[in-house]
């Protein structure tokens, strides 16, 4: 098992988040999660990524118990998120904005700094190699110099996965990466996140456009009212009657 | 504008700072700037943790105080030598912020800003109230000037002008280097956001102490200095009163610019000066323009001068693309 | 046990006004997520008006109190529409700087017509009453009954008014508010004239037996942010119950530990409850 969660659960106040779910990413492939709104897709990504802990249940990752590390332990060990929102810093550069990606695997600290010791010049400069590297990976390497603020909203979440990918990670897990951007952009991301995977990177998303999904994921879990209620190949959630009913039912209720 | 201009602007003020006392040679107008290089010290410890770290201290007058009742009480209670005091002084303010910030900074938002404010508050208290070690509202007095270096002194106004120059500009050459390095990048990926930040796998609790740790710091540092330059003391440098001031310097000069504190002191301190007749009444002009500044151009003097670069590179960057274009379509 | 009994009315009466101020600062927190720090020189101003109102136009309490209530409701929402609206979607570190510039402007704009001398307020209700051992003047009793008429009043405008039901769903859920078609920005102008309004009640009531000049709101909006994060950001009988807490807390302490150091005790407080609850007494969830 690569990366798997056991019965893991978080409650919010009475409310079940995210309800007993057993799931485990595939390595190598592009593992989606989807569901109606506020079905705890959200919860289950920040149960991963140690934003929450959980209120029962594991997170085991390369036979390490993750559950109660904080964020930025889980990132050293190689496993990088992406938000919904990008929360780049708008006045910088591109390029700027992707440098700290690297910062967790430096070891510079204010004395370095201070003195700039031959251990930061060496690490600054490993991170901007590595920064280059990525926006290159992205397709950025042209707007590297431009400020965040006058780029589009596709090219700030570019930023946002180049940022992910100079952390070294393993796995990625991408909370709607395409979210608020148009169809030819859509396709344009879909690709990168083949491209990702074609890099050896294990991928696990969530996302609203199924089109999407089911063209690219290897392997999807669907939640519902944060229990899971199908897990298999596309085709097999295509045609599961609980997964139809949860999308129908709610559909026709709002 | 390329970079090289800007280093003859920055060489240009250092010389400008350098020879000011000869052009003026005037001794209150020497005074007055010497003040207001301190306060700028003080305002880059601010710029530190509110400009680059996203943390809005609101007890950093309690830290200024700190630091300059630090060299009050070591040399005039139990007579230490200027030298050791002077030194002790910022490390006694930091050890004491170390403190602060384990605590406060477990604290986010409004609630950061609410908590700071009510610890300058109780700085505020402790000096006013502590009659037998501070002297309470009397002030404390016979603080000594600072001793001689050698065959240096520092006993006129022109020599304590420099000596704080020399200070300011090394405090600026180190938050040059600290902004300017990954430390640097590392406190401002928190301030952008702490949940990408700690999804990057920075420690943000580490940096943020580093941050409050440095700024209070730089505000003992600064009080230490105006201590040994005023060489009087009273319970109101801890006051929220001058906390809101140094903020003013700040938002007017730039919050989150290497050059926004130096640039908003000197000249808030100049403006005040030339307003005398205002005195009280100053902040009926400085209060407005405050939240003016806030809602129109939050980032200051240097945020507009930078937005303007950048607006004009992307200028310059558009017509070379059109130019590359027009120059392909020749060619085909 | 007269002196405990003698304490705890006049921790009744300071806390009544905590109450008031730490109450018009909870409802500005919970409809528009802003520490305002700038009301504290609103509550001053009220102290102001009032009294310029009985000295210089010379009409009586009352009226004065109701002038003050008017001219601090719309400078209270002045302020909302010319500087917390149009800083409504910046980071937030911003929105307390603004607060700050108020707060600044309007310390020197009050002692610019005013002074800075420390006025008196004199009121028609300074006789002295004894009853059951505890000596008090009729202003004190005033101000711990008006003080609890104007909570009731104010209760039966959020709960029973449809506008002030609004007030109460936009605190509750901002989002969901907006979906039903409350008009957000007619319920934001409304807090704030309601914060102003309790800020001027209070600095009229207490202004007779405190005394009034351009710093008198430092504290007490230092204590009623105390107050709100021991009750809870936004909450309403957080606001009330922590602000007669205080009042006790302090009456008590400044007779039995120290008249000197009674302000400090609401700071203590304050730094011992975030340094155990970071996020308030009363977080909700993670969120």
């Amino acid at each position: 098992m690569y990366l798997a969660t056991k019965q893991l659960t978080k409650q919010f106040g009475g409310l079940h988040a995210v309800n007993e779910v057993d799931f485990t990413v595939e390595k190598g492939k592009i593992n989606a999660i989807i569901g109606p709104n506020g079905a705890g897709k959200s919860t289950f990504f920040n149960l991963i990524s140690g934003v929450h802990k959980p209120s029962s249940g594991q997170v085991i990752f390369k036979n390490v118990d993750i559950s109660n590390l904080p964020s930025n332990k889980i990132a050293k060990l190689g496993v990088a998120r992406t938000f919904q929102t990008t929360n780049l810093f708008e006045k910088s550069t591109v390029f700027e904005n992707v440098i700290v990606g690297h910062r967790l695997r430096t070891n510079s600290n204010l004395f370095d700094a201070i003195f700039r010791t031959k251990r930061l010049q060496q690490e600054e400069e490993r991170s901007k190699e590595k920064a280059l590297e990525v926006l290159d990976f992205v397709g950025l390497t042209k707007s590297a110099e431009r400020v965040v603020a006058n780029i589009s909203q596709e090219e700030k979440k570019r930023v946002a996965f180049a940022l992910a990918l100079a952390t070294n990670p393993e796995i990625v897990f991408l909370d709607e990466p395409t979210a608020g951007v148009n169809p030819d952009e859509t396709e344009e991301l879909s690709s990168l996140i083949v491209k990702m995977k074609e890099r050896g990177i294990t991928v696990c998303l969530i996302e609203h456009k199924m089109q999407m999904i089911m063209e690219m994921a290897d392997k999807i879990m669907v939640l519902n009212y944060g229990k899971k209620i199908a897990e298999g190949t596309p085709n097999e959630i295509n045609n599961n009657e609980q997964v139809i009913e949860a999308y129908l039912g709610r559909s026709a209720s709002a | 504008m390329p970079k090289k201009f800007e280093k003859y602007i920055v060489i240009f003020f250092i010389v400008l700072a350098i020879i000011f006392p000869l052009i003026t040679q005037n001794d209150y107008y020497i005074h007055i700037m010497t003040l207001a290089f301190i306060w700028s010290i003080a305002v880059y410890g601010l710029n530190l943790l509110a400009g680059y770290t996203g943390y809005l201290s609101l007890a950093h007058a309690g830290f200024f105080a700190i630091g300059a009742y630090a060299v009050g009480l070591l040399t005039v209670k139990i007579e230490m030598g200027f030298w050791v005091a002077f030194i002790l002084a910022p490390i006694i303010t930091a050890v004491i912020g170390f403190f602060i910030g384990i605590i406060s900074l477990r604290t986010k938002e409004h609630y950061f800003a609410i908590y700071t404010l009510c610890v300058g508050y109780v700085i505020y208290l402790i000096i006013d109230k502590w009659d037998s070690l501070t002297e309470g509202v009397r002030g404390l007095m016979g603080i000594p000037a600072p001793a001689n270096i050698g065959p240096i002194s520092f006993t006129t106004p022109l020599s304590q002008y420099y000596l704080v120059l020399a200070i300011l500009l090394l405090v600026i050459f180190i938050i040059y280097r600290i902004i300017n390095s990954l430390v640097g990048r590392t406190f401002i990926a928190i301030r952008n956001s702490e949940p990408l930040a700690l999804s990057l796998g920075i420690s943000t609790i580490k940096n943020k102490l580093l941050s409050f740790v440095l700024s209070t710091f730089f505000a003992g540092l600064a009080g230490a200095l105006y201590a040994s330059f005023v060489r009087f003391l009273g319970p109101d440098i801890a006051s929220t009163a001058i906390t809101f001031d140094l903020l003013m310097y700040l938002i007017v000069g730039g919050i989150g610019t290497l050059f926004g504190p130096i640039v908003g002191t000197t000249l808030i301190v100049w403006i005040s000066q030339n307003l005398q007749f205002l005195q009280d009444y100053r902040m009926l002009i400085f209060g407005p323009l405050l939240t003016i500044l806030i809602i129109f151009a939050p980032r200051g003097i240097m945020g507009i001068i930078g937005d303007w670069k950048v607006k004009s590179s992307e200028k310059k960057r558009n017509k070379e693309a059109q130019k590359s274009q027009s120059e392909l379509k020749k060619e085909a | 046990m007269e002196i405990l009994i003698q304490q705890l009315f006049n921790g009744l009466t300071i806390g009544s006004i905590y109450s008031l101020v730490a109450l018009g600062l909870t409802l500005v927190y919970g409809i528009l997520h802003i520490p305002n720090f700038a009301h504290g020189a609103i509550y001053m101003i009220g102290g102001y008006i009032t009294l310029t109102m009985m000295t210089y136009v010379g009409v009586n309490y009352w009226i004065s109190i109701a002038v003050s209530i008017i001219v601090v409701g719309v400078l209270s929402v002045l302020m909302e529409r010319l500087v917390f609206h149009p800083l409504r979607n910046t980071i937030i570190i911003n929105n307390k700087i603004a607060a700050i510039g108020i707060l600044l402007f309007l310390e020197a704009l009050a002692q610019l017509i005013w002074g800075a001398d420390f006025r008196q307020m004199s009121s028609p209700y300074n006789q002295v009453l004894n009853l059951f051992g505890v000596t008090f003047t009729v202003q004190r009793l005033l101000i711990i009954v008006a003080a609890i008429v104007v909570m009731v009043l104010l209760y039966l405008f959020l709960k029973k008014t449809f506008i002030g039901r609004t007030i109460i769903a936009m605190s509750q859920n901002r989002e969901g508010a907006f979906l039903v078609g409350i008009n957000a920005n007619k319920v934001a102008m409304l807090t704030f004239f309601v914060a102003g309004a309790l800020a001027a009640i209070a600095a009229s009531l207490t202004s007779p037996i405190n005394l009034v000049f351009p710093g008198m709101g430092h504290l007490v909006i230092l204590k009623a942010f105390v107050i709100i994060i021991i009750g809870g950001m936004g909450s309403i009988p957080g606001a009330i119950l922590g602000g007669y807490l205080l009042g006790f807390t302090e009456s008590i302490g400044a007779t039995y530990i120290s008249g000197d150091y009674k302000d400090i005790i609401a700071f203590i407080l304050l730094i011992i409850i975030l340094t155990i609850k970071p996020n308030g007494i009363f977080a909700k969830g993670e969120h």
